[in-house]
């Protein structure tokens, strides 16, 4: 038997306990230390994944020839209407880049990419976050913004040595600047904490927003880059009485389908007119949880 | 056997059960299945203090806890404050435990995982990170106290096969 009491260790366990947790909260002191056990809790990550992984290759493998042929047939015919669409766009990002020369403000819509793949889902349901199989030794670093194919996912909130965790756009205590891609209206897009429901907040009752529009990143929040889809309005209601109109939209990508993302590697700061026009409005994660209440 | 019997072993074999729990808690399951995810990590734990109490407690208990928050993205600190404070009820009422007929054995495993989980919520929400009302949490922990007699077998077995003690 132990001499030690443990009240005693249960006291000195506490204090440390709420010292890490006002740390954790106030200052990135603590960062190290997740940093270090992320080099054992990664490889569990990883581990808890190898099923999913294992069946798809297996469902590889078991892959007739006919169906393949299919994939390959309608791969090749996307190939084609995106090689269409690449050749207009580079006359239009010439265009593009003529244009701000003439308005005095530097563009830079290009930016490499970084594919990850995810490899874990919070299991906590009210926290919507994704892990990803590139950490801080592939150069992911926090506030990275995250895509996949058909629009933004999320950012990168924490990154461990192997791993890094995704934040997204649907998370509860996420909020960010967005513009409908029609006119150029702006409006903050915050998560619900449900999968596939945004909430517009604080849109004015007279705002031109319609069902169908398309909302796209403003980059104000100097976080996601500019001028990516990030989501669809699907319902606007003006409420008598009300002093914002209730507006709600879903994302673009496909956050509950996807397997790859793209991480946004270098990120190229937006013009300052740009800037100053409405710089408070993106919210990042933790003051989001402000916008919300 | 008996002469050794207060010299510790199979540390290794403890570690290990807490990386398969660990590997439990963030497996990948659908939505309704997540909300009677057992507190994994904490029914391993609460087993090896009920059975190991002289080496098994509240330091354990905050380790593991501290493993789990990064495992899983929470405030540092919030599941360890959770974890250690389990284990030390958990030491104070291992004796009454182990000679507890099943269902309140069961009833007591409902009550640790239930407030740990509600402390580790209230932590959550004074970050502003819950979303759902916090008497969700009590499938979780009806789950784990379903699961414990189970688990409790399990593990006795793996005690027993490898000789920790």
């Amino acid at each position: 038997m132990s001499s030690a009491n443990p009240t005693y260790r249960l006291l000195i366990a506490l204090v440390l306990a709420v010292v890490l947790i006002g740390l954790d909260q106030r200052s990135r002191w603590v960062d190290p230390l997740r940093y270090v056990l992320g080099y054992i809790t990664a490889p569990v990550q990883y581990l808890a994944h190898l099923p999913v992984d294992a069946g798809n290759s297996f469902m590889r493998l078991t892959e007739t020839r006919t169906r393949l042929m299919e994939s390959r047939e309608r791969l090749e015919r996307q190939v084609l209407i995106l090689e269409q669409k690449v050749q207009r766009l580079a006359v239009l990002q010439a265009e593009n880049t003529r244009l701000r020369e003439l308005l005095n403000s530097s563009a830079n819509l290009d930016a490499s990419v970084l594919v990850a793949e995810i490899i874990g889902v919070d299991p906590d349901p009210n926290r919507q976050e994704l892990v990803i199989n590139k950490g801080a030794r592939d150069e992911v670093t926090q506030g990275q913004a995250v895509l996949d194919s058909e629009g933004l996912i999320g950012q990168v909130v924490e990154t461990g040595p192997l791993s890094a965790r995704v934040l997204l756009i649907t998370d509860a205590s996420h909020a960010m600047s967005v513009q409908v891609n029609r006119n150029g209206v702006r409006a903050i897009l915050a998560g619900t904490g449900q999968g596939s429901r945004l909430r517009l907040l604080y849109v004015p009752d007279t705002a031109d927003i319609r069902e169908g529009d398309l909302l796209v990143s403003t980059g104000l929040g100097k976080l996601y880059p500019r001028g990516y889809p990030v989501a669809r309005v699907v319902s606007v209601n003006h409420q008598s009485g009300a002093s914002f109109s209730d507006i709600e939209a879903q994302p673009t990508a496909h956050l509950d389908r996807v397997s790859h993302v793209l991480l946004v590697q270098s990120m190229e700061p937006v013009s300052a007119p740009d800037m100053n026009a409405d710089g408070g409005a993106e919210a990042s994660a933790t003051e989001g949880a402000d916008a919300n209440q | 056997m008996r002469i050794n019997s207060e010299r510790p072993a199979g540390t290794g074999v403890i570690l290990v059960t807490f990386l398969l729990a660990a590997l439990l808690e963030v497996v990948p399951l659908n939505d309704t299945l997540n909300w009677v995810r057992p507190e994994w990590m904490l029914l391993v734990l609460l087993y090896w203090v009920l059975s190991l109490p002289h080496r098994i407690g509240v330091l354990w208990g905050f380790m593991v806890g501290l493993y789990q928050d990064v495992l899983v993205g929470t405030t540092l600190g919030q599941w360890a404050l959770a974890y250690a404070l389990g284990a030390y009820f958990m030491l104070a009422a291992y004796k009454r435990m182990r000679v507890f007929p099943l269902l309140q054995q069961s009833a007591v495993v409902f009550l640790l995982v239930g407030s740990a989980q509600l402390l580790a919520y209230l932590i959550q929400e004074s970050v502003g990170r819950t979303f759902y009302p916090p008497y969700t949490i009590l499938y979780s922990a009806a789950a784990s106290a379903v699961i414990w007699r189970p688990m409790c077998g399990l593990l006795r077995w793996v005690q027993l096969r490898f000789l920790v003690r």
